[in-house]
């Protein structure tokens, strides 16, 4: 299971190294025309609700009402953005969305950095110093990947509670590094293991230990790993909802726990525009992320697709 | 100099340390942790966990429950939708992407985008398009069709194929990806030989190249299958299991018995029942791809 | 340098029953070698026969399972790599992309916790020797697969060691450097006088580097002797048609006294230097292309008909039959043989080999 896991990784995240489809032989041909005609729907389709949230976000709740969600806005305005972030309530708190966004700041550095030192260093050993039993650990890690969350959510509760980190960003940070650690180790391993095994020798010779040539050796090469998994991270751990309403207190949670909060509460008149604001807000960070690093996003999520 | 032979627990000792995180994962979370839970889920457990063994008990509520039978029956549909469907457009998208075109990185980024996004942002979208009142619905009748309706939100009969929309507009992209790196992953020659010997280009698809891929099929349907099973963050912002319970599914059912209905023992016996689901589907696959290496 | 300097010397290395399993798979078998002082010795061998394997166990990159091994005297069978006194090159070269080359030079002896100057010093020296140091500045990248190749044993270099171990190392370059190479790493064994062990599946490396070769195959050693020795006198009939190009003809055939006798074929092999006598009649009847008489010459000669010619230049490859097998002659190259030529060939007694027919050993 090791290795077939192992495998997965690599079949699916290989580059895209230019098309390998049949030649088409006129620029302007029926078939091109099919062709883009279906990408261009097909690409609507997808661009349509990204379009809508930016017009409903822009516009005054009498324009909303009166008007079509697919119109642009007549007369633009940033209330809403102001009030979502800053304003906008949930239950008894109107301090808006600033204060998910801040928590899940403070939940997603943390979680990023520890979860990716211990996979990177965990991938380091399996790919280098196999000890005894660690291919059984590997393989159950992997499986863990699989196990559906639900099954494991009281138990960690109850471990949390016992070193009294239940509703701690503390504990939140060790949960997003326990369930980041089947994905990242993963995609480590496969990395080290795919640098020459002479590099580690020949460092082995010269008289390097485990740490020297982790960070002498392994790191100064790894640095496009590195950033597949910050990316990876960065967007799994601020769009997680359900380790943020179940290991977090209210006031601490993070920015899509209260995001559902706010456009979901029962209370007061819905105000769509607010609500789309404060999407879009929420939908920044991971989209900034995706646009800034193009390709190895691509690498990261087919990397980390096991995570489902 | 060493000259004897080390004691074993200490050789290759910074490895092993540098291991124990995995290792307390693996003990104390994945095996002890799932152990745990089908542990107490043979108990009465209710606000708090305690070891009052009732056997089947839970397990046969749960069965009489109709709000789980609804989370089961809408998982079903939007599991079987979803695997379907994604596999399609992702195939046929990941070939038009694959004709040499132009502008393909902008495509494949338009078509990705959504996968960036969290659910709760993708649920909430979509509650707002598809808003009776003002989305598409309501677009859709101002251009003259008055009787056009498409209401899943507040219809208790179609509101999974509501959620199954946002869903496919999520996570279709990401299929349309890996499909793609197994063209890509594909000899080239295999194209040269077709077109040599005259083959036409969805011929060579469906006969050659689709069988060609069937690892990446597998492993992608693999991949659908245990992201459908987790399915929770797009309900409750979607549809917040409504209207009424229509769109329940397990592992809200989950979720709200263990931390909102204090009825622990319903959520042990939910979970236990979601994780045997899940290992009928990976054990499959696990055999097939483990057993087929071990004969070489 | 022949054979007999260098028996007399002091061991360097010596493995002791070596064994090495990988699970189940055993890929050292209770191996013995000693390798002496200021020796160059050549292991040599297909892929798969565990030459590499046992550079690796003697270098201490992989945990053996059973036997031990010597440096210099000193049990080394668990120590750290660093610890042994050896150098190694490999055949990926295997530089730290990052560093420069003085910095891969440099790098073990910053490990060694050396002092700067004396560090600058043997890096200097070694760069002098390889004749690298307009390079010093440089990333690995940014040079060709030889000077890389130089790079690495110059990082071997730079460690003062006895003994240096060499993995496939001109394995990665094409054929006009190589040859350039072998000649350069046999004039450094020849200026350093250390102990060398040089892994190849290369046979002319082999011949041309060695003083001895140890020929493996399975896990085991079939052959350890000089390059004269194992090609003039091969052990065993895997060493016999493992080297040589085109590799030795063998005949399978019957001994009855002093003659051979395959499938319409008989040769006398009077005077030969029998080492043993054979287990059965049965015996294999070996000669080196290149030690085929043409025309009548002292021993006994036959007819046979040319059936392919492969002209290289500096020789002629002809493919004939003989004895109902399939019979290579090399002749020079200007010979002018055409197929369908027939041609009269001597098989002289002291070029010959036999071999037992059960044992596969020699005769």
């Amino acid at each position: 299971m090791a290795d077939t896991a192992s495998q997965m990784a690599p079949t699916t995240a290989r580059d895209m190294t230019g098309p390998h489809g049949p030649k088409p032989r006129r620029a302007l041909s029926g078939r091109n025309i099919m062709i883009y005609g279906t990408l261009i729907v097909v690409s609507i389709y997808y661009l349509l609700p990204l379009y809508v949230m930016i017009v409903t976000s822009l516009k005054g709740m009498p324009e909303i009402r009166m008007g079509n969600i697919f119109a642009p806005p007549m007369e633009i305005t940033f209330e809403p953005w102001v009030k979502a972030w800053s304003e906008a309530c949930t239950g008894l708190n109107c301090d808006g969305l600033s204060r998910g966004f801040w928590n899940s700041v403070r939940i997603t550095v943390p979680s990023v950095i520890v979860s990716i030192a211990i996979a990177s260093v965990n991938g380091y050993a399996l790919a280098n110093w196999k000890f005894k039993g660690a291919d059984i650990f590997f393989t159950i890690l992997i499986f863990g990947a699989f196990i559906p969350y639900q099954v494991m959510l009281y138990p960690i509760v109850i471990l949390l509670r016992e070193m009294g980190l239940y509703g701690s960003l503390t504990g939140l940070v060790i949960v997003h590094s326990i369930f980041g650690m089947p994905i990242l180790t993963l995609l480590f391993r496969n990395y080290f293991t795919s640098l020459p095994e002479e590099l580690f020798k020949a460092a082995r010779v010269d008289g390097a230990g485990f740490w020297g040539i982790y960070f002498q050796i392994m790191l100064p090469m790894s640095l496009p790993i590195f950033v597949v998994a910050m990316i990876l991270q960065v967007t799994g751990i601020w769009n997680d909802f359900l380790f943020g309403v179940v290991y977090t207190k209210p006031d601490l949670y993070p920015m899509t726990v209260q995001l559902n909060n706010i456009v979901n509460s029962v209370q007061g008149v819905k105000e769509y525009n607010v609500n789309m604001a404060a999407t879009i807000l929420t939908g920044l960070v991971p989209l900034i992320i995706y646009f800034v690093s193009g390709r190895l996003f691509v690498r990261g999520i087919a990397a980390g697709a096991v995570k489902g | 100099m060493a000259t004897g032979k080390p004691i074993r627990l200490f050789r290759n000792l910074s490895s092993k340390i540098a291991a124990i995180p995995m290792i307390l994962t693996v003990l104390f979370v994945f095996v002890g942790g799932t152990a745990w839970t089908v542990t107490y889920s043979f108990t009465s457990s209710k606000l708090l966990p305690k070891t009052k063994f009732v056997g089947l008990r839970q397990y046969e509520r749960l069965w009489e429950t109709e709000r789980w039978l609804v989370s089961i029956e809408n998982l079903m549909i939007y599991g079987l939708c979803s695997m379907v469907l994604s596999l399609l457009i992702g195939f046929i998208l990941a070939a038009l992407l694959d004709q040499k075109i132009r502008f393909e990185n902008t495509f494949r980024s338009i078509m990705l985008y959504p996968f960036a996004l969290s659910f709760i942002v993708t649920g909430l979208v979509w509650q707002w398009l598809l808003n009776p009142d003002f989305g598409i619905q309501k677009i859709i009748n101002g251009l003259g069709f008055t009787s056009f309706e498409f209401n899943p939100l507040y219809n208790s009969d179609i509101v999974i194929y509501g959620v199954l929309i946002a869903g496919l507009w999520q996570g279709s992209g990401l299929v349309m990806v890996l499909m793609l790196a197994g063209l890509r992953g594909i000899d080239q020659d295999i194209w040269k030989a077709s077109r040599v010997d005259g083959i036409p280009a969805w011929k060579t698809y469906l006969f050659i190249i689709i069988p060609m891929m069937r690892p990446v099929f597998i492993t992608t349907l693999v991949l659908i299958a245990s992201g459908i099973v987790k399915l929770y963050d797009l309900i409750v912002a979607q549809t917040g299991g409504g209207p009424g319970i229509a769109s329940e599914v397990p592992a809200k059912y989950v979720y709200d018995y263990m931390f909102q209905g204090q009825n622990l023992g319903q959520g042990f016996a939910a979970s236990t029942m979601m994780l045997l689901a899940v290992l009928i589907v990976i054990i499959p696959w696990a055999y097939l791809e483990f057993g087929g290496k071990k004969r070489g | 340098m022949t054979i007999t300097t260098q028996s007399t010397g002091q061991p360097s290395v010596e493995v002791r029953d070596l064994v090495l399993k990988f699970g189940e798979l055993t890929v050292l078998k209770n191996l013995n070698l000693d390798v002496y002082e200021g020796e160059f010795l050549v292991l040599l061998g297909s892929s798969g026969c565990g030459k590499s394997t046992l550079l690796n166990c003697i270098a201490g990159l992989l945990d053996v399972s059973g036997g031990q091994i010597f440096i210099k005297g000193n049990n080394v069978t668990w120590a750290e790599p660093s610890e042994r006194g050896i150098g190694m090159v490999f055949q990926s070269y295997a530089l730290y992309p990052q560093m420069t080359v003085e910095g891969n030079m440099s790098f073990g002896l910053k490990n060694q916790k050396l002092p700067k100057d004396e560090i600058a010093q043997r890096v200097a020296r070694a760069a002098e020797i390889l004749q690298i140091e307009p390079l010093m500045k440089r990333k690995p990248s940014a040079l060709s697969g030889g000077q890389r190749q130089r790079v690495a044993i110059g990082r071997a270099l730079v460690r003062d060691v006895d003994v240096f171990l060499f993995d496939e190392p001109l394995s990665n370059l094409d054929a006009k450097l190589r040859a350039d190479l072998r000649v350069e790493l046999k004039q450094l064994h020849q200026q350093l006088e250390n102990t060398m062990i040089y892994v190849t599946h290369d046979q002319v490396e082999a011949m041309t580097l060695a003083d001895r070769i140890a020929i493996m195959k399975d896990g085991l050693i079939q052959q350890l002797a000089s390059p004269e020795e194992i090609y003039n006198r091969p052990a065993n009939l895997y060493v016999a048609d493992f080297i040589g190009s085109p590799s030795m003809n063998l005949i399978k055939g019957k001994l009855s006294g002093d003659t051979f006798d395959a499938d319409g074929f008989a040769v006398s092999v009077a005077g030969y230097d029998f080492s043993r006598q054979p287990s059965s009649n049965e015996v294999w009847f070996g000669i080196r292309p290149e030690h085929v008489e043409l025309g009548e010459g002292s021993g006994p000669h036959f007819e046979v008909t040319a059936e392919v010619v492969e002209p290289l230049g500096s020789d002629t490859l002809v493919m004939t039959r003989l004895g109902g097998e399939r019979f290579w002659l090399r002749m020079d190259g200007q010979s002018r043989v055409t197929s369908g030529d027939k041609l009269t060939i001597g098989l002289p007694v002291h070029a010959v080999s036999l071999f037992d027919g059960r044992d596969e050993t020699r005769l």
